[in-house]
């Protein structure tokens, strides 16, 4: 075991800012990650102990106990509940004899809560060692557990056929479904993979470049919407001995998952994209970051990198521009959300824990190792490929006026059709329920931009998609009239908010909490029209936080409480100025056993 | 002006806070000029005898007959008024929150250092006895709470200060020395 | 070669050195901006918010944020101070904190901060949280009950080679400071002096001294908090 730790520590040349992979391959090796272990990286990357535990303990997917020889981790997010997680959950419960957050006693099987893991359009679903299964029925998690008691390797365990395009890759291997339901400039066809880095970029400078995506009127995919040409440009103008390129491929907010599907099936789209942006900004390395759940795709990527540098398409001098060297590397994160904002993402990068940085400076002054940085979404990397192909101008004609473009939508929920549609930005609410085969009357809501977005109803549908209407990195949820709006979503995302806090502001690691006890009284049906008040006024107190995740926190139950506070208003007693949500027969309960006593309740 | 009727008591406190009520000094014969007591261990009333304009609440709730008092005074005053820290956040009992309750009495009748003669290992059940709630619960979170006056004891400024305010109707001062939370 | 900025905080005009920080920058002017987290020369972490103002109507941290010409701060208002409040008065609930029985009372800045900023009560349930006090250490006792996760300790303490004494551990709500089991152990005198001095509340305190300063005498008893930058 020392030894394998040692073998991970050295394969990774000792390097501090690489622990990050360290605990990544411990964690996959060993199952956990020892007090034994942590010494020996400590010891080894001269860092202090509690430097390596305050990263390891960061992330969802680290353990300092066993995990189980197979650990299984079930989304818990809003739509793989609507879709049947309860009954799997329970299946899996009695057949493993174990309740969630426990591991059985021979060490075989853990079962795990985690955030939603980007497969919105197939759930419920379950990542088991990393390997992804879809659309889980309790019939279907008997056979997974009889195969788990029989010993088979996880590989193995798969019973469908696997799933379309470049999941059946002997590479990937997968289940999981793009679900491709309409396809736009980035996930169209025919594109020929290098032709910018070999027909264009040696005819340009890196201003030409800069110049062209500024002419597309380009914003950012991640939800900001920040002009990725002025990103650039400043980037470009930063003083820095080295410079680098993120990409952004850390997609946590639950409902996305259209980033696992360009990296599936437009991957050389996205390495050509930021071969572009390192060429505008003169950056010398690039950095894949892909969030921990879709290290299915590891192998997969990894050996399409190694082909770009095969054909030139990455290492010196590429495509014959004498001077212009880059290289790509894929970095895991390991169950953070918040690593979707860009300076957690480089922190995280970096081997440390996911915190947001304080701002200014930003990443493009400093960044990744106090260099300049950009740090591009997935699709802003991609739409740029095709700007620089067919002209900035050409791009700025897709879409409206403040937002250019085509936008990947995540579409999941009650609908006939989920999956990933590209469609301009313009797009309105009503026609989107329409593509994806959902009944306007028998939809209450859509929450549109996830969690942190906005909660819509009926009255909203005309609304357009785009930077100054409904903005959105692309998650739409789709809520039938039979939902429990208030109990299936909100609650389900406020939870989601206090578990993904990284809890280094007091507004953020406290609110969301307070916000949630407040809405399960009302849910209790104690609340009083008081509580309505607080919740608003509670919720301006997250504003005061640094990073979009601590600022947006509070989003679910705001956003609910404007566009359905009829819903509030049904459960709490209007008549009431005051419940204290006290229980006698609760409170004297455990003494009452303690002492052997029978409570006297009158 | 007709008297303003005031009831006291301390629920789960150390009547710490009717001392420095009484560390008015010679205002103490102002004050009653000012108020009637009614149900209050200053005139040892037992019971409330009629409708008071003022409760002043001493400790918070850490039993069943403290929640029983506590909604007999706010049933009965007008205006109520957590006085001191353990009415405001249940104080120094409070320590034992977030502990279960079992382990508490395990170690006070059962395991702890200094149990001798119990060894028939009873936990006291007598019916007479209040029934132990599972936390020490501050006043507001049981009943509806009109102010507050913190302190350990609150400064018997303080006390006086806000007594004369809510019989006069004027503003309450509060001078920056005799807000303290010790 | 130092340049002069001016600004406006509260509509007062301001003079300060370009690039220092908000609240230095504020101080230097007369003018108090209440911080918990910060401590001067080591760097700022925006961790409390406390100290957050509006800079040209966006709230920014003023530990973290540099003056620059022409700035238009907002500070002492009826919204913003409502809000710092309010943060005070999470950092009560979310912990366990009993001033009477305290070893820090009178001293401690955030109970100074609930005073001047006049808190009766906090508008939040109590959470009363079940935390540990970790006495493991020959020269510090960690008292987690009382902590505000302020990361002073973790930013101002390091060993001569610059390691980490103090670490954040977990995330979210369950956020906690843990002290290295190796390089805590040898932490040396002043060290443990200076963590403990650092500490705001009194989650850090030293062994076999305490209540050495009588009720009357301590720092925040007569004045209150940020009088200093405020007399200048």
């Amino acid at each position: 075991m020392a030894t394998t730790v040692q073998n991970i520590i050295k394969k990774y040349n000792k390097d501090k800012t690489r622990l990050m992979d360290i605990l990544i391959d411990v964690q996959s090796d060993q199952g956990y990650i020892s007090k034994e272990s942590i010494s020996k990286i400590a010891a080894e990357l001269d860092i202090s102990h509690v430097d390596v535990e305050q990263t390891m303990s960061f992330y969802h997917f680290f353990s300092d106990k066993p995990t189980g020889k197979y650990a299984i981790y079930l989304n818990d997010s809003a739509v793989s509940n609507m879709m049947g997680r309860q009954k799997v959950k329970e299946t899996l419960e009695k057949e493993t004899g174990i309740a969630f957050g426990q591991v059985t006693r021979d060490g075989l099987i853990g079962l795990f809560d985690t955030s939603c893991i980007g497969m919105n359009d197939q759930e419920p679903a379950a990542l088991i060692n990393g390997h992804v299964f879809n659309n889980l029925t309790p019939f279907r998690v008997k056979e997974i557990i009889r195969d788990i008691k029989e010993g088979k390797p996880v590989e193995q365990m798969y019973t469908s056929a696997y799933g379309d395009g470049e999941n059946r890759n002997v590479l990937v291997k997968t289940v999981v479904q793009n679900n491709i339901q309409k396809k736009g400039p980035i996930l169209s066809e025919d594109y020929i993979p290098g032709i910018v880095i070999w027909k264009k970029l040696p005819q340009m400078t890196p201003e030409q470049v800069i110049e062209e995506v500024k002419k597309s009127n380009m914003r950012g995919r991640g939800g900001a919407g920040f002009p990725t040409g002025l990103k650039w440009e400043f980037c470009r103008k930063a003083k820095g001995e080295k410079k680098y390129i993120f990409c952004n491929a850390d997609e946590g907010e639950p409902g996305t998952f259209k980033d696992r599907v360009i990296l599936t099936e437009r991957p050389k789209l996205l390495f050509e994209g930021m071969v572009i942006a390192a060429y505008a900004v003169g950056a010398d390395e690039g950095i894949a970051y892909v969030r921990h759940e879709y290290k299915y795709l590891k192998n997969y990527l990894e050996n399409l990198l190694q082909g770009a540098r095969e054909r030139n398409l990455l290492g010196k001098n590429i495509g014959g521009i004498e001077g212009f060297d880059f290289d790509i590397r894929i970095q895991f994160g390991a169950g953070a959300y918040v690593c979707g904002e860009e300076s957690a993402l480089i922190e995280s990068a970096e081997g440390k824990r996911g915190e947001p940085r304080d701002r200014p400076p930003f990443p493009v002054e400093k960044g990744y190792l106090d260099m300049p940085t950009v740090v591009n979404n997935v699709e802003t990397l991609c739409s740029v490929v095709k700007v620089i192909l067919n002209g900035g101008e050409w791009y700025s004609k897709f879409g409206t006026k403040d937002s250019s473009g085509t936008k990947l939508l995540s579409i999941s929920g009650d609908c006939k059709y989920p999956g990933v549609y590209e469609v301009e930005w313009g797009f309105s609410v009503s026609d989107m329920l329409e593509m994806v085969g959902a009944d306007e009357e028998n939809i209450q809501a859509v929450q549109v931009g996830g969690p942190s977005g906005s909660l819509i109803g009926p009255d909203e549908f005309d609304r357009t998609l785009c930077f100054a209407d409904l903005a959105t990195g692309g998650s739409l949820i789709i809520i039938g009239n039979h939902r429990d709006l208030l109990t299936d979503i909100v609650l389900n995302f406020t939870e989601f908010f206090v578990e993904e806090s990284c809890g280094s502001c007091s507004t953020c690691r406290n609110i969301p909490y307070l916000m949630k006890l407040k809405l399960e009284k009302i849910l209790d049906a104690r609340g009083v029209p008081q509580d309505l008040k607080d919740l608003e006024e509670w919720g301006k107190i997250l504003k005061f936080s640094r990073c979009g995740l601590g600022q947006t926190a509070g989003n679910p139950i705001l956003s609910s409480l404007r566009n359905f506070r009829h819903l509030y208003e049904g459960k709490i007693q209007m008549d009431k100025e005051y419940d204290s949500e006290f229980d006698m027969s609760q409170a004297v309960k455990a003494s009452c056993e303690a002492a052997g006593r029978v409570p006297i309740l009158n | 002006m007709s008297k303003k009727i005031v009831a006291t008591t301390s629920l789960a406190g150390c009547f710490g806070c009717h001392m420095s009520l009484l560390d008015i000094d010679e205002k103490i014969l102002d004050l009653i000029e000012l108020v009637e007591f009614n149900k209050s261990p200053i005139d040892d009333i037992k019971v409330f005898t009629k409708q008071c304009d003022i409760g002043l609440i001493e400790g918070g709730c850490c039993n069943s007959e403290n929640i029983h008092v506590l909604k007999d005074f706010r049933k009965h005053c007008n205006i109520l008024v957590s006085v001191g820290e353990c009415a405001i956040m249940g104080g120094l009992p409070a320590l034992r929150n977030g502990i279960p309750i079992k382990e508490c009495l395990d170690e006070a009748y059962l395991n702890g250092p200094s149990v001798r003669h119990n060894h028939k290992g009873i936990i006291p059940n007598d019916d007479e006895l209040p029934m132990l709630l599972d936390r020490v619960y501050p006043c507001h979170e049981i009943v509806k709470i009109d102010y507050y006056l913190p302190g350990c004891p609150p400064r018997a400024e303080l006390i006086w200060n806000a007594l004369v305010a809510l019989v006069t109707g004027d503003e309450l001062k509060l001078p920056y020395e005799v807000v303290k939370f010790d | 070669m130092s340049t002069l900025v001016n600004f406006k905080i509260d509509g007062v005009d301001c003079l300060a050195e370009a690039g220092i920080y908000l609240v230095e920058a504020a101080a230097e002017n007369g003018i108090y901006i209440p911080t918990l987290c910060n401590i001067q020369g080591v760097k700022p972490r925006g961790a409390c918010r406390i100290c957050t103002v509006m800079v040209n109507g966006r709230p920014m941290t003023a530990c973290t944020t540099p003056v620059t010409m022409g700035m238009e701060i907002q500070n002492d208002t009826p919204e913003i101070n409502d809000i710092r409040k309010a943060i005070i008065e999470v950092l009560f609930v979310e912990g366990n904190h009993f001033c009477p029985s305290c070893e820090k009372s009178g001293c401690c800045e955030l109970q100074a901060l609930a005073y001047r900023f006049r808190v009766m009560v906090p508008r939040f349930p109590f959470l009363f949280p079940r935390r540990e006090v970790d006495a493991s250490n020959p020269k510090i006792i960690k008292d987690h009950n009382r902590c505000i996760l302020c990361k002073r300790c973790i930013r101002a303490i390091k060993t001569e080679d610059g390691k980490n004494i103090f670490a954040y551990k977990k995330r979210g709500i369950e956020l906690e400071i843990i002290i290295d089991p190796e390089l805590g152990g040898k932490i040396t005198d002043e060290l443990a002096q200076k963590s403990v001095d650092i500490c705001p509340v009194g989650a850090l305190l030293p062994r076999e001294k305490a209540y050495q300063v009588p009720i009357g005498r301590r720092k925040y008893d007569i004045e209150p908090i940020g009088i200093e930058d405020e007399k200048k």
